[in-house]
């Protein structure tokens, strides 16, 4: 049965062919039903390829199909053929799974809507390009997923365009991308040359056959990053990400938190032999994630917008996979892409339900005391937020806990206390959007109060179905302490992603590092409760005692105002001078030239043409003499 | 025997003529005429050539050419019979439309 995972990507895309073709004439919910049972036929078909997969075993664990040969020029080679194997089976079903319950959630949040069609047109085409990003078996065909995506983000932030800042967000999300995507390209390039080959499986022979030199996979390996950095939001290209909350909420969560957002650390995870066997990019790659984890957490603690904590909290989150990825621990940065698409899309979700209880309200300062309203969201919610906080026995417990345990065996003691301080962080903004959101006094409008409601059950059964994956989800990964043989989710991943280095721990150590994350945790949670409910005054006397970090964090480290300054504006500065000097003088000069230089010649031949037909006669015959002449002389 | 030579003096004099007779005469139909005469001298020299080298091909080209002018004729003459309606005239330095 599993010869037929090719079909996955596919389906999605025929219902998108068939959306964009007729779909202004479709009634709306065979729209909607048409979109939904797409992506539920590709789950399907995803999990018969992952139980197909695992009764196969570790020796036959990658099938490829080619479907046909696309490029084939010289020596350059591209074909277009996917490939399922343990880690884009665990991605197509995390895509697919997750991609399902949010187009079921969309029925009901984008009901009102007057792009319903084009809404579901582009979730589909979305989720085909993740699809054909994660399942290509060479990095030419992944690299088209990535601009797919890339697209259907732009394309989905701006959804509401004739909103200005929505245009905007949906511009900045796609020029910042491009400068990842430039240096991605270069690193394909890079690898065509020397390698000669895009295949996955050819690249990790070449690499593994010792082919390439160590610099050169440096080099190579830190191009893939930089694009990596750009999809993924890491420092210093996330600042697209805070901004795409512009989209509809839904589309944060699939896009911008449970797939796209990942796809660098599925990339990361796709070429670890290249990333194990350059050290110095496996440390960049740790670093830049550890700083990103804490530095977007510093962030996310100040803002009011829910959706903006989140986002925040999301680059965050995709900083610690960054870590687990540099410490060569892939399978536990996947294990955490993982369970974070369930309690990350299950937050967005949720925050997206009490956005439609109040009628569209995103200031935490205007909400307060909610739980008694929303009998449905605020548990889910406080589940996701209870997994993301790293409490013991839900999903991100487990995956947060592998990554922090890799981090501390690798040796990387400074990366590791980052990951610490960031799981502090992440416990206390999570909390303090809890507390600000459904306890304490009402601080609602009056007009939103009136049309305060629970949402529909097409939108909380999916947030039932996610809460009940944030729990579960983790239970395929159990850290060592409870027994070797629990790690399944690491055994599965074990035929494609190498085990370099691994250094292995005492159990009293990875007792001792369990605890800790537990301890940060319930700290961090426990600072939120003494700020937002023992005492509401604390954060105000907090602010006026420390205006200054105040300020700078409230103001995201003026990081947007940093790269106006110094990208933006400078290239709206050089752009008019080019224009006024350039365009308007060499380009447009040439072309009014041209046309004056016909015009003059035009006038001066003119004056041959008299009207008279003896004139003409004459020309003739001298014409006809001059020829004469030439041929008998 | 009237030697080559007399047949093609007397076909450059035709053609010469026919040529002056363009440039000199005012209105259409005589330049017409005129150059019916050069077509004509053509076809004498043609037809002389063809003799001289006992070929047959010269003369063919003077039928094709004797078929193509009066289909010329035929065209020309109408063309100048509508000018006349429209401009009361056939003098060829009255009609001047082209004139850039």
């Amino acid at each position: 049965m599993t010869e037929i995972f090719w079909l996955i990507p596919f389906i999605p895309a025929l219902s998108t062919l068939i959306l964009a073709v007729f779909g202004q004439k479709l009634p709306k919910k065979y729209v909607s039903f048409q979109a939904c049972f797409a992506v539920f036929a590709s789950f399907v078909i995803s999990v018969i390829s992952l139980i197909g997969l695992l009764q196969a075993g570790h020796e036959h664990s990658t099938i490829v199909k080619n479907l046909f040969s696309w490029i084939h020029a010289g020596s350059f080679k591209a074909d277009l053929s996917l490939q399922l194997d343990p880690l884009s089976a665990v991605m197509a079903l995390v895509v697919t799974g997750v991609g399902f319950l949010i187009h079921v959630y969309s029925v009901g949040y984008m009901a009102e809507d007057k792009g319903y069609t084009r809404y579901f047109t582009y979730m589909n085409l979305f989720t085909f390009a993740m699809l054909v990003l994660v399942m290509a078996s060479n990095i030419v065909l992944m690299f088209v997923g990535w601009e797919g995506v890339g697209l259907c983000s732009y394309l989905l932030i701006g959804f509401w365009f004739e909103k200005h800042s929505a245009a905007n967000a949906g511009k900045k999300a796609f020029i910042v991308n491009r400068i990842g995507d430039a240096a991605f390209l270069l690193g394909i390039f890079f690898i065509f040359i020397h390698i000669g080959s895009g295949e996955f499986r050819a690249i990790n022979e070449a690499i593994g056959g010792g082919e390439i030199t160590q610099s050169l996979a440096t080099l190579i390996a830190i191009l893939l990053f930089v694009g990596a950095v750009g999809k993924s939001a890491q420092i210093p290209l996330y600042v697209w990400l805070p901004d795409a909350m512009e989209g509809p909420t839904p589309v944060s969560a699939l896009i911008h938190a449970a797939t796209m957002v990942t796809a660098g650390v599925y990339m990361v995870s796709r070429m670890n032999i290249l990333f194990t066997f350059s050290i110095s990019a496996g440390h960049i790659v740790a670093v830049v994630g550890a700083v990103t984890a804490v530095f977007a957490a510093t962030m996310a603690l100040t803002q009011n917008d829910i959706k903006r904590v989140l986002a925040y909290s999301t680059i965050s989150q995709i900083g610690y996979m960054f870590i687990g990825c540099g410490v060569g621990a892939y399978a536990a940065g996947m294990f955490h892409l993982y369970t974070h698409a369930f309690f990350k899309s299950l937050l967005f979700l949720a925050a997206g339900s009490v956005m439609h209880a109040l009628s569209g309200e995103l200031n935490m300062q205007k909400m307060g005391g909610l739980r008694k309203y929303l009998p449905l969201t605020y548990p889910t919610f406080l589940i996701g937020a209870i997994a993301i906080a790293g409490i013991p026995f839900l999903s991100g417990f487990f995956s947060k806990d592998a990554i922090l345990t890799s981090a501390f065996a690798s040796g990387q003691y400074f990366v590791w206390g980052l990951g610490i301080f960031g799981a502090v962080l992440t416990a206390f903004y999570m909390f303090r959007l809890i507390f600000l959101t459904f306890y304490g006094k009402e601080r609602l409008e009056p007009e939103a109060k009136k049309h305060l409601h629970e949402s529909p059950p097409v939108m909380t059964i999916p947030l039932v179905l996610l809460a009940f994956f944030s729990v579960i989800a983790g239970y395929v990964g159990l850290p060592v302490v409870f027994g070797k043989k629990l790690d399944f989710f690491g055994r599965f991943l074990e035929p494609v992603i190498e085990h370099a280095h691994e250094v292995h721990l005492t159990l009293g150590t990875e007792w001792m590092l369990i605890l800790i994350s537990v301890a940060v945790a319930v700290t961090g949670i426990y600072i939120a409760w003494v700020f937002y409910i023992k005492n509401p005054q604390t954060p105000h006397n907090l602010v006026a005692r420390f205006p200054g970090l105040y300020k700078l964090l409230y103001n995201k480290y003026y990081v947007d105002e940093i790269y106006n300054t110094l990208f933006v504006n400078s290239t709206i500065k050089g752009s008019e001078v080019v224009y006024d000097h350039f365009d308007l003088k060499v380009i447009d000069g040439a072309v009014n030239g041209s046309a004056s230089a016909t015009n003059f010649f035009g006038k001066v031949l003119s004056y041959i043409q008299t009207g008279l037909i003896k004139d003409y006669a004459l020309i003739f015959l001298l014409g006809a003499i001059l020829l004469l002449g030439y041929l008998l002389f | 025997m009237i030697p080559l030579s007399y047949f093609l003096i007397l076909s450059i004099i035709l053609f010469v003529l026919g040529a002056i007779g363009f440039f000199i005469k005012r209105d259409l139909i005589t330049q017409f005429m005129t150059v019916e005469i050069m077509l004509n001298a053509a076809n004498l020299a043609f037809i002389t050539f063809a003799k001289s080298a006992g070929s047959l091909d010269g003369q063919v080209i003077v039928f094709f050419i004797i078929t193509v002018a009066a289909a010329e004729a035929a065209v020309g003459l109408a063309i100048i019979l509508l000018v006349y309606r429209q401009k009361k005239t056939i003098k060829s330095e009255d009609i001047k439309l082209m004139k850039g």
